[in-house]
Formats: C-alpha cells, sequence, structure tokens
C-alpha cells in the first residue's frame, strides 16, 4: 500500500481543467518526482494534494485514508507539509521566527527547539542569519528557509514545489544536496520541478505531466534514458 | 514574538508602573479643577483607545483594512441606547446590554467578514467602507415604517449606568473629594481600558495572534503552516467589532444622546488614523494614537484663539479651521518622516528598516 496514492485527480480553475485525471503513487520512504513544462499542471496537482484547491473529481488516499478535499490546515496535522511555489517566506519575521511558524500545529516546546536545532545543523547558513528579516534573505536562503520550515512541522510526506525557481546553479546544487539528506532522514518527498535533470538525478521514479495529463512514468534512470524526455526536457 | 516582554525583563518598571497608576488615578480631579469639559474629553479619548484597541486587531494584527469600524461603534450604542430609555420604555441594566451590544457586534463583525474573506487591500477596504455606510445609512432610515432607530433625530434620555441605587450621572461627595458624573465615568471606563488592555496583551501572545501574524505576512503560507484562515480571519473581525460594541454602549450611558451622525465614515477614518499614527500592531502605540488625536484637536480649540487675539489683536482665522489645517499638516509630516507610527510594532520597524537598505 503506498503513502499517497491518487486516481482520477482532476482540478479545474472555473470551467477550465488544469489537471486532466491523472493516476499517482508515492510510497513511503520514496523520492518521487513530477516534471514537465510551465503550464503542464504540476503545480495545481500540488496544490491539489495539499488541500490547497478542491479537486473536480478523483480520489486521492494517504495513509490508509481518503483525504480528497481534506484543507490544507488538516492534512499538515497528518504529516503532509507544502514548500509552496515561490517560496512564501514570512518577509518581515526573523529567520528563527519563521521556523518557528512553521511549528504551528504543535505545542511540544522541547521537541520544536530540537527539531530548531536539527534545521539548523540542515542549514548551517540559516543559523548564522537566524535573527535575520527573512525579507533580506538571498532567494537561495529563503528557499532553505521554507524547506525548513516545513520540516518544523515534522512532515511524513513533503510536497517541493520548484525548489530550483529562479535560483543560481551552485544555491540549486546545494538545495538538492539538502532534499537527498532530508530523504535519507525517511520523509517521503514528492518533488516537483522544471529542471528535469535535476530531479530525475535525485529522485528514484518519476511522472511526466504535459497539459494536465501524466504521459510517462517510470523509474528515474529509465525515463533519463528515454528519448522521448532527452529530446522534451534535457534539451537533446 | 511579543511586544510586552520588556515588562518582565526591565527592573524599575513596577516604580513606573506605580507612578503611571497615581496620576491616573488623580487627573481627573486634576483635569476637574481646569474644567468639567476636559474630563469629559479625556472618557472620549479613553472610549477612542478602546476603539482603536479594537480595530488594531483587525488592522494591526491581522492586517485587514477596515474602514467601516465605526459601523460596530453605532451597533453597541444604538443596542444600548433602545434598551436603556423612554424610547421603547425599555430600562435594561447595563450589564445585561454590554454583553447583547458586543455580542450583537460580534455578529454584525461575522457578517462582514463572511462574504470578505478572499478581499484583501483596496478590495476589502472599500467592501468594509461600503459596509460602515449601509449601517449609518439604517440607522438614519430605520424609523418607518416601524420607528426602531427613531431616525435623524436620534435617541435621547439613555439611561446612565446604575447599579442598584448608585448611578453613574449624579456626582457624590466621599472624603471631601466631589465625584462628579464625568468622574466616575472616568474611572469605569479606565477600568474597562486596563482589561481590554490586558486581553489584548494576551490575544497577541497567544496562538491565535501569531495565527493572524502569519496572515497578514502571507496568507498562502499561513494556510500551509496549518493555520485555518477563514476562521482565524473571521475571528478577528468579531474580536475587533465585539470592543467596538461595548466601547459604543458606554458612549451611548456617557452622552445621553446618540444620532447616526456620531457614526460616519469620517469617525472610521479618525480610529484608523489613531491606530496608524500611533503604531500599527502595537498596543501601546495604538493607545498613544488614540489619546494624542483626541487630546491635541481639542487643546487647540482652545488655544487657538486666545493665541490669534494676543498676536493680531482679533480673530483671523477660525479655530476650527486651524485645527483642520493643522491635524491634517501633522498627519504629512508623520507619514513622511514616521510612516510606521509614533511608538511602531517590531515587524513594522522591521519592514522600514529592510526597505532602507
Amino acid at each position: 500500500m503506498s503513502l499517497l496514492s491518487v486516481r482520477g485527480l482532476k482540478v479545474a480553475y472555473g470551467g477550465i481543467e488544469a489537471v486532466r485525471g491523472i493516476d499517482l503513487d508515492v510510497e513511503a520512504g520514496e523520492l518521487v518526482a513530477l516534471i514537465g513544462a510551465n503550464g503542464a499542471g504540476k503545480t495545481t496537482t500540488l496544490k491539489a494534494l495539499a488541500g490547497m484547491l478542491r479537486p473536480a473529481a478523483g480520489t486521492v488516499r494517504y495513509a490508509d485514508s481518503d483525504i480528497t478535499g481534506v484543507a490544507s490546515h488538516r492534512l499538515i496535522r497528518q504529516g503532509v507539509a507544502l514548500v509552496p511555489e515561490g517560496r512564501g517566506v514570512f518577509a518581515r519575521l526573523t529567520v528563527q521566527e519563521n521556523l518557528q511558524m512553521g511549528a504551528y500545529i504543535r505545542d511540544d516546546r522541547p521537541a520544536i527547539a530540537q527539531d530548531l536545532d536539527k534545521v539548523f545543523g540542515l542549514f548551517p547558513r540559516l543559523h548564522e542569519r537566524r535573527a535575520q528579516v527573512a525579507g533580506t534573505l538571498s532567494g537561495g536562503e529563503q528557499q532553505m528557509l521554507a524547506i525548513g520550515r516545513a520540516m518544523m512541522s515534522r512532515p511524513k510526506l513533503l510536497l517541493l514545489d520548484e525548489p530550483s525557481m529562479g535560483l543560481a546553479p551552485l544555491m540549486v546544487q546545494k538545495i538538492f544536496e539538502v532534499v537527498h539528506s532530508i530523504a535519507a532522514q525517511g520523509v517521503t518527498i514528492l518533488l516537483v520541478e522544471q529542471n528535469a535533470l535535476l530531479a530525475l538525478e535525485a529522485a528514484s521514479r518519476g511522472y511526466v505531466m504535459e497539459s494536465g495529463a501524466i504521459t510517462l512514468s517510470d523509474s528515474a534512470p529509465a525515463l533519463l534514458a528515454s528519448p522521448q524526455v532527452r529530446q522534451a526536457y534535457l534539451g537533446e | 514574538m511579543s511586544e510586552s516582554s520588556w515588562f518582565r525583563t526591565k527592573p524599575g518598571i513596577f516604580t513606573g508602573i506605580a507612578i503611571i497608576a497615581a496620576v491616573l488615578l488623580i487627573l481627573p480631579f486634576m483635569l476637574a479643577s481646569v474644567g468639567t469639559a476636559w474630563v469629559r474629553i479625556t472618557n472620549l479619548a479613553i472610549l477612542f483607545a478602546l476603539l482603536s484597541l479594537g480595530l488594531n486587531i483587525v488592522v494591526g494584527f491581522a492586517g485587514l483594512l477596515d474602514l467601516g469600524y465605526i459601523a460596530f461603534y453605532g451597533v453597541g450604542a444604538y443596542t444600548y441606547a433602545l434598551l436603556a430609555s423612554p424610547h421603547f420604555n425599555l430600562h435594561l441594566p447595563f450589564w445585561v446590554i454590554l454583553p447583547i451590544g458586543a455580542l450583537l457586534a460580534c455578529i454584525f463583525g461575522v457578517m462582514l467578514g463572511a462574504p470578505t474573506l478572499k478581499l484583501r487591500g483596496d478590495y476589502l477596504a472599500i467592501v468594509t467602507l461600503g459596509f460602515g455606510e449601509i449601517v449609518r445609512i439604517f440607522l438614519n432610515n430605520l424609523s418607518q415604517p416601524f420607528n426602531i432607530t427613531n431616525g435623524p433625530q436620534g435617541v435621547s434620555r439613555i439611561d446612565p449606568f446604575t447599579v442598584g441605587s448608585f448611578s453613574f450621572s449624579k456626582p457624590e461627595t466621599l472624603a471631601g473629594l466631589v465625584f462628579s458624573g464625568p468622574i466616575k465615568y472616568y474611572y469605569l471606563l479606565l477600568l474597562v481600558l486596563l482589561v481590554v488592555i490586558v486581553v489584548n496583551v494576551r490575544l497577541q501572545d497567544s496562538r491565535i495572534g501569531r495565527a493572524w501574524v502569519a496572515i497578514r505576512e502571507d496568507e498562502i503560507a499561513a494556510q500551509a503552516m496549518g493555520i485555518n484562515t477563514r476562521n482565524v480571519k473571521l475571528l478577528a473581525f468579531a474580536m475587533g467589532a465585539s470592543f467596538g460594541g461595548i466601547a459604543g454602549g458606554m458612549f451611548s450611558a456617557i452622552q445621553g444622546f446618540i444620532s447616526p451622525e456620531s457614526f460616519v465614515l469620517v469617525e472610521s477614518i479618525m480610529v484608523l488614523a489613531m491606530v496608524v499614527l500611533g503604531g500599527m500592531g502595537n498596543i501601546w502605540g495604538v493607545i498613544l494614537g488614540a489619546i494624542l488625536l483626541s487630546f491635541v484637536p481639542e487643546i487647540l480649540r482652545y488655544t487657538v484663539e486666545p493665541f490669534q487675539k494676543a498676536v493680531f489683536g482679533k480673530m483671523l482665522v477660525e479655530p476650527e479651521v486651524i485645527r483642520m489645517l493643522l491635524f491634517g499638516l501633522a498627519l504629512v509630516l508623520m507619514m513622511l518622516y514616521r510612516p510606521a507610527g509614533l511608538w511602531p510594532s517590531r515587524t513594522r520597524r522591521r519592514e522600514l528598516a529592510s526597505r532602507d537598505k
């Protein structure tokens, strides 16, 4: 039984279907990549899974229960955390306050303090800047903060939306190193990326999305080797 | 997280509090020796401080721009006036009516909040502005076909607060001191203000307070943190409105007469100006703003005329004109030189610091 299993998911904005009935599975402990071009419906899918958008049809099952249409503030209590596209840090709060906000649903203070240290261990840069206002961080640091903040809720399933967006290559590499080490801690990750090469190198399996539908799904090495993917997403 | 942490950390603060308390206790007698009008002005200033604290929850904490806040004040005031005046010949005691007024205002708050959940900034401001006007127009016109509000004439001969045979409107002498009606109300208002301050400080430090901050900063991210943004926003409207309702009930009893004219748009703007000028989001700043904007115009009213007569030998400009002129100038200067307010909250200060970079 997979940790997350999606069947026939449809999401529509007004009358327009952005996601047209997709199936998707993520096993516990897996790092799965969802790749595709701009406007393919990746972010919409992720938002629906995180409870930010209500699906028009289909079912979403998570940890053996039906979570279709369950709101995000409930899902996060069950261990589903979203790192939104474009980071969305609390710009006027300090790094530390941002991270504490990530633990909003928890009240076990000693454990929160421990997790704060853990996140600072994961991102030493954030520790250096913990008293700094988040809005003054660089894009990469903000992405670190957004991921660290999501980790503060102790997620079982982390939904990562375009962590590489708008970042310098060196920073992208750093972010992916951290994504790796989070996965190594046993957190299941569904990663949405436009940067197909990076995403597939990090993931064990991948899905390719095009105009709201999943067109390919395979193990990551197989996708990397597939001529279709190489031509469309790796520029060969 | 808290604005009040200096409360616990600075030594010698208790001496400071004791001095402030002593000053506040003897203040009405000092003011009464100048003129009872000043006690009344002080009472109005405290009422405005109550209103500002209520609006601060909505605007300062949750970041929802509300331009119709005075409507809740009106709801509270009319609830009291209608249930404790010869108008319907009802004379319920104030401790029954004030909670009813707060509850009604709270319901109105939710009525405003529910349809505007998805609006922010300018759009929310326009809807709330309209809401405030709708309430005022209703108050103005609900004299037909059934006379509920008595229309533009307003409601008069409203009961003062009474407890048994103790009335807040009659003067009494105790230990050689004359406690006039306004002085009695002053102490009552001070007590209510204290309670509201405590509630606000507690709210600010609470989980709800943190949720409001998160929503103010980024609503999507707040949702991702596990905050039920819908409920938390409605709560901000409801709580802010309740405080407005209580202040309105007290206003009704103190004035003894109310009409829709007390609840016009300018009053909403005035309360908002107090919040912004004092320091949005900071409880102490907001109170400072309310006191300044209540007193300075009154002080000008009493000084502009003698000043002109002394300097020019005659009145050149009407006091009212000068008052508004200086008031406008003060606001413009404030926005230029202290845009975060006189006593800003920490996050507002930071915002400006990060803009300077």
